[in-house]
Parts: C-alpha cells; sequence; structure tokens
C-alpha cells in the first residue's frame, strides 16, 4: 500500500527513536519499506514530495517558457542522523532533514538554477520563472506527462534507517569503544562517530522520463588516542556504503578498529622519510586516491569542453603502460559511490577511462555530451536540490596487472610504501596533484625496514600514468568513507587499485642536514 | 530582518519546551544567493535561490542533541521538534551538556558593525554583467588564453536566535564578491592556471573589477614554464594570501574540544612561550565590516576580542561551554571569528631582500597537518628568491615539518594583511624550512 507523505511524516518520529516509544512502531514503517522499493502506477515518490503529474508538467512548463535544450526538476528528500561517543558515553546526536526542488534549464552551454524548499506549486512556478530567464528564446513544448524508469536495485535495502531507532545504535558504538580499549593498555581515549541516511529523489526530465531512486548510506568512525610516556598519538579508521543496519556485524567492525589501533601505535616508531624524489609503492585499496586526483578530475568533461585539463587533447593517446586501465564504474552494488541513475536522471554505468594504456572516454554530463556528441556516461552528479550537476566520479579503480606484491617491493632499492590516506588534490590544468600519506614504510634495498608518518606526494598527472611500471594482482576496493569537493560540491565517492609501482614522485620529507 | 525569523525561533523553542525539553536553543536562518558565471565572452550560469533552516538544540532529563531541517510547514514542525526531543531521550546523560548560561549572554555589544550594505538586495542582472565583462576583458583576446571563468557572488544572510533561558538575537549580513579563474597554454599539454577574487560586506569596497581580472591574469602569467625547484632546507617566504591558510591550519587545534579530547598539540602550550615572539594573533569579532563579525556566537556569547598568542606566548583557546566544563576551562568562544594577526614593518619586497635566498611560496596544494603532533607535509607553488629577487616559478614540491617548530622559526612579519579573508595575516618569513622536489 502508499503511504501519503503527510501520513509518513506524522509517524517519523517513531521511527527515528524506535523502540524507546514503541505505540508507534513498525507497522508504518514497513509499509513505507515497501511502498519505496515497490512502486505502484501511483508513484510513491510523487506522494511523498506531495505533487502528481499535472503540477510537475506547469512546472516544467514554465521552466522552459524561454526555450530550453534541456531541462529538469530534482525533488530530493534527505534525511541524515549522526550519533557520536566521547569519553564512554554516546550524548551527542544530531538530525538533518533537507528537502526541496532544484530546477534546471540549459541552453547550449548556459545554465539557469534556482531551488525552493517550499514544495507548493505557486513556489516552484516562481523558481522556474527565475531558472528561466537565462533563456530568451520561445516556448519549448514541455511534456504533460512523465513516464516512471524502473527503479535500479544497486542498494535496495530491506530496513530503512528510518526504521532503526537510537537504542539500537547505540550498543554498536559502545561495543566499537570497548573493543579498541581492550586492543592495548596505550589506548587512551576512544571516540566514535556513526552516521546514517535515507535519501529520495525524484527526477523529471524535458523528455518526458520520470526517474526515482532511494539512495541509503551510512559510516561508523573510529578515533583512538593512544599515549606512552609523554609522547600522544592519534589515528582513525572507518567504513562506509550504501548498506543498512544489518551490513554492520561484529567481525566488520572488528577489522575496522584493528586497524585504527593499528595505525595508531605505529605512530610511535614511524619517521618522516628522506626528502626528494623517490619510488613509490601505492598499497592496494585505499592508494585508488591517486586515480581519482592524478587522472580522475583531468577526465572529467566539463572540464575538457573547456580546454582547461591537461587531457583535453590527450584522447586516443597512450598514456600509460598497456597493463594499465582504469574505470569509473558506479553499478558496483552498494559501494558508497554506487547509483542506479546520475542526478540528470541518466542510467549510471561503467566508463573505462584508459584501456590497456591508451585514454579512452571522459566522464560526461548531459552539456558535454551534446558538446561532444556522445551518449552521457551517467556521470552528472549534485551535491543536493541546491546545485546544479556536473560531470563526477563515482568508484575509481584500477584493474588487475600482471605482476605481483612481492615482485614490486623487491624491485625497490630505496623508496616507499604508502598505505593510508587522508586527503588528495589537483590542480586540472597544469596537472600537479597531491595526496597526504598517514601510514607507510621505508623500502629499503627490496626489504621493508621501518614506519613511516605525515608525507605528503606530489605528482604530475600525466607523468605519473607514464611512470606506473608495474601494477599487481590484488586489485581491491577500499572501505572507507570518501567525498569528493569540487566547485563547493560535496559527493559520496569510492576507490580502489591493486599494488602498483610510480617509478618517481616527490615525497615530502626531512633533507639530510 | 523580517519579524518572522525572530518569532519562529521563539515559536520553535515554545514547541520544544511544550514536548519536554527543560531548555532548548533555536535558530532560524534565511539566505539569498545569487552567482553569474560568464565565460569567455558569455554568460554560463545564472543561479539565483532562497534558502531557510530552522535549527534547534534540545536539552531534556540531563540530555542534549541538535537537529535541522528544510521543511518549516507549520502543520509538520509539532512532528519534528517532538521527535527531537524523543530522540534526545534515547541517549545517554551527560551533566556538562547544558545550555548556555546567562551570564555568558552579558554585556552583549551593541557596536555597529556595519555588515549590510542595501544595495546588495537590489543588484540587478546588468550591474552583474557588467562586472562579469570587466573582469573577463583583460584576458579576452590573450594569445596564451585558453579559457578564463568570471564570477559575481552576492547575497544577503539572515539569523535570529531564541533560548528558553532568555536569550534572543539577531544578525544580518550582505556579501558581494567578485573575481576570474584564468587557464593558459603552457608547455605541452600544461595549462598554467590561477585565479584571483575579491569581496565583503559592501559593494562600495570592492576594487574595480578590471583589475581584478587583471591580478588573475598576471597570477596565472607568473605560473608559466613552472618546473619543479630542489630539494633544500632554506627560508620559506609565504604570501599574505597563502600565510591566511597557514594560520589556520596551525590554529585548527587550538580549541578546547581537541585539548580535553587529547587530540591537541597546543594542550602543553597553554601559558607558554610556544612559539616566536614575532607571533600576536587576537581573535576579534567586532571589525567594522570585518567577514567574520559578529555580536555573539553560535551558543549566544557574547562578543569580545581574545588574545590567542601573544609575542609567541599562548593567552587563550576557543573554549565552547560544553568541552569547557568538561576540561575545566573558561568558556570564551567556541569559534574563530576575524584573526587579526600583529604586522611588521616590512612590505614583501622589503622581506624578500632581508631573506636574499629561499622559497616565495604563493599558494598550497593538498597536504595535511596531524593536530595530535603538529606534524604536517604541504604541496606548494610559488617561486625560488634569489639575490633578494623573486625569481623562476616552482611547483611540484612539498614542505613538511612539525607546525610548533616552523611558528617558532618565524623571523619577520610583513605589514601587508591579506583583505580577503577574515585571517588578516601577513606575509612570514620561517627560517630553516624542509622543502622537497628535484
Amino acid at each position: 500500500m502508499t503511504i501519503k507523505r503527510r501520513q509518513f511524516l506524522g509517524h517519523m518520529a517513531a521511527g527515528s527513536a524506535v523502540l524507546t516509544v514503541p505505540a508507534f512502531l513498525s507497522g508504518c514503517s514497513i509499509q513505507q519499506a515497501t511502498a519505496v522499493t515497490d512502486p505502484t502506477p501511483e508513484n510513491p515518490f510523487m506522494d511523498w514530495f506531495g505533487v502528481d503529474q499535472a503540477t510537475v508538467a506547469k512546472v516544467m512548463s514554465e521552466l522552459t517558457a524561454n526555450g530550453a535544450d534541456a531541462a529538469d526538476l530534482y525533488f530530493q528528500h534527505s534525511r541524515s542522523n549522526s550519533l557520536s561517543l566521547e569519553d564512554g558515553i554516546v550524548s551527542n546526536a544530531n538530525s538533518n532533514i533537507r528537502q526541496g526542488v532544484g530546477l534546471r534549464v540549459v541552453i547550449g552551454e548556459q545554465t539557469g538554477y534556482a531551488f525552493t524548499e517550499d514544495l507548493t506549486l505557486p513556489s516552484m512556478l516562481a523558481a522556474a520563472r527565475t531558472a528561466s530567464a537565462i533563456a530568451n528564446g520561445s516556448r519549448t513544448v514541455a511534456p504533460q506527462s512523465f513516464t516512471p524508469k524502473d527503479m535500479g536495485g544497486l542498494y535496495t535495502t530491506t530496513v530503512p534507517w528510518a526504521d532503526v531507532g537510537i537504542d539500537q545504535k547505540l550498543p554498536v558504538l559502545k561495543y566499537i569503544e570497548k573493543q579498541a580499549k581492550a586492543k592495548d593498555p596505550a589506548v587512551d581515549k576512544v571516540s566514535v562517530y556513526w552516521a546514517d541516511s535515507d535519501e529520495r529523489v525524484m527526477i523529471a526530465t524535458l523528455d518526458g522520463v520520470l526517474v526515482t531512486d532511494h539512495r541509503p548510506m551510512t559510516r561508523a568512525t573510529v578515533l583512538v588516542t593512544a599515549k606512552k610516556g609523554d609522547e600522544v598519538q592519534s589515528g582513525y579508521s572507518n567504513i562506509a556504503a550504501r548498506e543498512e543496519f544489518g551490513w554492520y556485524t561484529e567481525e566488520r567492525l572488528d577489522t575496522m578498529i584493528q586497524e585504527a589501533v593499528d595505525r595508531t601505535m605505529i605512530l610511535f616508531d614511524a619517521r618522516r622519510p628522506p626528502a626528494g624524489e623517490m619510488p613509490v609503492i601505492l598499497a592496494a585499496g585505499a592508494s585508488g586516491i591517486l586515480l581519482h586526483e592524478a587522472i580522475g578530475h583531468g577526465m572529467e568533461a566539463d572540464f575538457n569542453r573547456k580546454g582547461t585539463s591537461i587531457y583535453s587533447d590527450m584522447m586516443g593517446k597512450k598514456v600509460a603502460e598497456p597493463f594499465v586501465t582504469v574505470v569509473d564504474q558506479a553499478t558496483i552494488p552498494r559501494e558508497r559511490g554506487a547509483l542506479n541513475y546520475d542526478d540528470e536522471g541518466n542510467k549510471a554505468g561503467r566508463t573505462v577511462m584508459v584501456e590497456n594504456g591508451v585514454l579512452k572516454s571522459y566522464l560526461h554530463d548531459q552539456i558535454s555530451a551534446k558538446q561532444y556528441d556522445l551518449q552521457p556516461t551517467g556521470s552528472g552528479r549534485r551535491e543536493s536540490y541546491r546545485f546544479a550537476p556536473m560531470p563526477r566520479m563515482s568508484c575509481t579503480f584500477m584493474e588487475d596487472g600482471p605482476h605481483t606484491k612481492e615482485e614490486i617491493i623487491k624491485a625497490v632499492d630505496n623508496g616507499i610504501i604508502c598505505e593510508t590516506f587522508t586527503n588528495g588534490q589537483v590542480q586540472i590544468g597544469a596537472g600537479d596533484y597531491t595526496f597526504y600519506v598517514k601510514n607507510g614504510w621505508l623500502v629499503e634495498g627490496g626489504r621493508v625496514t621501518a614506519p613511516i608518518k605525515d608525507v605528503n606526494i606530489i605528482g604530475n598527472g600525466p607523468e605519473s600514468l607514464k611512470r606506473i611500471t608495474m601494477v599487481a594482482n590484488d586489485a581491491r576496493l577500499d572501505t572507507g568513507g570518501w567525498t569528493c569537493g569540487k566547485n563547493g560540491q560535496s559527493v559520496p565517492v569510492s576507490q580502489g587499485i591493486p599494488t602498483v609501482l610510480v617509478s618517481n614522485m616527490t615525497v615530502g620529507g626531512e633533507n639530510a642536514s | 530582518m523580517p519579524a518572522n525569523l525572530k518569532d519562529q525561533a521563539v515559536h520553535a523553542v515554545e514547541l520544544a519546551r511544550k514536548a519536554g525539553a527543560e531548555d532548548a536553543w533555536a535558530n532560524a536562518n534565511q539566505s539569498r544567493d545569487v552567482e553569474f558565471e560568464y565565460r569567455d565572452g558569455a554568460l554560463e550560469k545564472v543561479k539565483d535561490t532562497t534558502s531557510r533552516t530552522l535549527g534547534v538544540k534540545i536539552y531534556a532529563d540531563g540530555r542534549y542533541s541538535s537537529h535541522q531541517t528544510t521543511d518549516l510547514n507549520p502543520e509538520r514542525l509539532g512532528g519534528f521538534i517532538n521527535e527531537a526531543v524523543a530522540i534526545t531521550r534515547a541517549l545517554e546523560p551527560d551533566d556538562y551538556r547544558k545550555i548556555t548560561p546567562e551570564e555568558l549572554f552579558a554585556n552583549r555589544p551593541t557596536d555597529d558593525l556595519d555588515l549590510v550594505d542595501t544595495t546588495v538586495a537590489v543588484l540587478d542582472r546588468d550591474q552583474r554583467l557588467a562586472w562579469c565583462e570587466a573582469l573577463d576583458t583583460v584576458s579576452t583576446g590573450h594569445d596564451r588564453v585558453i579559457s578564463a571563468t568570471a564570477g559575481v557572488y552576492d547575497g544577503t544572510q539572515q539569523s535570529a536566535s531564541a533560548s528558553s533561558n532568555g536569550f534572543v538575537g539577531s544578525q544580518e549580513s550582505t556579501y558581494c564578491w567578485f573575481g576570474s579563474s584564468v587557464t593558459l597554454r603552457d608547455a605541452g599539454d600544461k595549462r598554467a592556471e590561477d585565479g584571483f577574487y575579491a569581496g565583503g560586506a559592501h559593494v562600495e569596497d570592492l576594487p574595480d573589477a578590471a583589475a581584478v581580472g587583471q591580478v588573475a591574469l598576471d597570477r596565472a602569467l607568473s605560473r608559466l614554464d613552472s618546473e619543479k625547484g630542489p630539494s633544500v632546507k632554506t627560508a620559506m617566504i609565504v604570501d599574505s594570501r597563502a600565510a591566511a591558510s597557514l594560520i589556520g591550519r596551525l590554529m585548527r587545534p587550538a580549541n578546547a574540544g581537541s585539548v580535553q579530547q587529547g587530540r591537541s598539540f597546543w594542550a602543553p602550550l597553554i601559558g607558554e612561550q610556544a612559539f616566536s615572539d614575532k607571533l600576536t594573533i587576537v581573535d576579534d569579532p567586532l571589525i567594522k565590516r570585518g567577514l567574520a563579525s559578529r555580536h555573539y556566537d553560535s551558543e549566544g556569547i557574547s562578543a569580545k576580542a581574545l588574545p590567542i598568542v601573544e609575542n609567541g606566548v599562548v593567552k587563550n583557546i576557543y573554549v565552547d561551554t560544553y568541552y569547557g566544563r568538561k576540561g575545566d576551562m573558561a568558556p570564551t568562544t567556541g569559534s574563530a571569528s576575524n584573526r587579526r594577526i600583529a604586522l611588521g614593518e616590512q612590505s614583501l619586497v622589503q622581506l624578500l631582500a632581508a631573506v636574499g635566498n629561499g622559497v616565495y611560496v604563493t599558494s598550497w596544494l593538498g597536504g595535511n597537518a596531524d593536530s595530535t603532533t603538529g606534524d604536517f607535509s604541504l604541496g606548494l607553488r610559488g617561486h625560488m628568491v634569489e639575490n633578494g629577487q623573486i625569481g623562476r616559478p616552482v611547483g611540484e614540491m612539498n614542505v613538511t615539518g612539525n607546525l610548533k617548530d616552523l611558528f617558532g622559526k618565524l623571523e619577520m612579519v610583513g605589514n601587508d594583511p591579506y583583505p580577503y579573508s577574515s585571517t588578516l595575516a601577513p606575509s612570514l618569513v620561517f627560517v630553516d624550512v624542509d622543502f622537497s622536489g628535484a
């Protein structure tokens, strides 16, 4: 059965506090889950946002009154919950409801954008008039109805986050703290941060298409502070996915906790490597940050259609050894960067950016795809209804190569291994990019010798690609909760890589005095 | 200031009390934001939005939580607040979670901070377009320019707060910024790029748009033929714009939360001669037309100037009421406002001459710092300094060290505060800094 939005909101209080207020519980929420995963001809998302076909058609007509090549209405409702544990107690929670509709009209390369958080017809019409002011042509014929596309199934949940009460989450936070403290007597303080969200998106396009998506997300983070004498060190680990509560098994949590404690304790023995150029081994998994910064951003087609990326004139050229294949793929189930549809309503997919060393495809949104006369790659994403979409990455990774991790370490005489990372950045035009290594190792004479810490690494994208001289067969995606920022918009992403050798990069370290 | 924001906040507090909260704090915000982007001679994007948010902080049964919503439908507001109280009750009690004590509301300044320019609200399309064109003109037709994007960003922000223990306040400010980013053809496939943006609360304080476009173009031109500099230990001269961001990095763990949680290298430095005696930092919320000026902070604590570092001695850190109680520190304010850095007497040119040789940093690229230890490593762009002159452009380099040690090696401070940041930092000179390059 379909639940009207207003009815549901009346119950939402119960949903989020669950077992503590048992009287309000289950019935409604189970129905809501059904309504979300099993759309009926009367689209439940339309009900959710309190609109119908006629209303959406009226707003679309107003939006395109001065002409449009493309136009869309992006309805979004998101509810995010967070909890934190410090000093042994969970005494801070936050919830955030964001609801609104973004209205966009595109003419050539021009975009008009407005949004409103008031989903009444007069407010939406007013916003549509504001957005349409970019254009000064004649009216485009807008569709009278919108045909729903099938919902994707990449991250279907059985229990939406609205039905998981704090009393269920609280013991998980307590468990993480207890286990982290038990791992090492030097552990002094443990903080745990929890986040979950349910997001509903409904996109109506000028082509008469209606796309709906229900996007769950969760992330758990543990931060450890350890003391040895006067010395204090801290480290962290986190895991994230488009998942539901049951995903947090003890095994999964224990892996995260062990990582956080290990990453912290090793810092007491870690030092800075020598400064300068040297071979850099990227450990499998999180080192995918290299791909994100060194090539991924430069392959976003908005930069290339403007000619501002260092990759603008490299399509079809050899950029790396034949064993290097780099992919951006939104269709890996339940990954943090996964998407059924992008935020323009296009089916999200798999884009091979570099195939066997040759540059194959940029990441396109509708505007760039039209300019290049290609199909969009489903890469148009936005942070929320408050923003116009642009080309973005989803899950970016390198496929397996012909070498092994052991062969790679043996091949390095004086260099480092990068293992955990906090952040990275790139200059699109110059191609210079960086990533910050929190933990790593020195490699001397083909052997791993000593731990290192707090090193920024800087390189040049195309040069680094050329210098990937070995790629191992142990590719994996990182489980951490990465967020990518571009032009003031943040979106969740994933990344992965096998063990890789870059023959030369500039490592932040200490000069011999 | 529309009275309805204040009414909304007061109403939300009443609803929270009715729902069983002992104490509550509510915040109602509204903003209008307009964005014009203009690329290579044509308008590319116009965004014009009005946004509203309501936030509540709930104190019930010795417990606390905070909530925000953009759904201000009066029929649903009651449900939102009932839920907020229910969530609060599901948490664990914490004796340190209490509403801001009334005495911290006392002596709220009444200075006219002059944060509202009424002409911002009536800026029209023609004016914004004229600025875009002026910003763009210098780049148009330049033989090296691949693309230049000019932008104008303006708006009004209004907020009102109310609490169950008698706080009522409202603040309003306008902003208007413009500038451009320029990409130039460089060697091979490389593009040189940089940008420059200026702004403030008042339109009349804006520099000439064409001059801003010229600075952006000049900054990009100075990046042409950039190379990797050497791995070397030498002096570092940080320009005022990059210095603002470096000071921000230094101060990130200078707060009671980080100290109480054992994750701040500032913890053992409080009251100590921690840094070079050339360093003095004051948090000053009462600067007229300041980018982060305010009469009270997000907890309602009345604004006043707060010395953070005085001649290298740590005088205060940022202390909010929660971590203050928990860590036994008197609350100051939980968050930064404007930061004034005491100036020296020399210009950048004089500083460079005095230094002789080193690396002049104009911007950072990535990097990070460990807030517990102060260990940092940052990517940078800039120029070599040779015989007191700005020399060849360098990039693809890192600077690595420890923030406490670095600011112990602050040798000289310029007289040129960067006006387009709430951290009013001048050029800074450090000695014996580790650079990684070729």
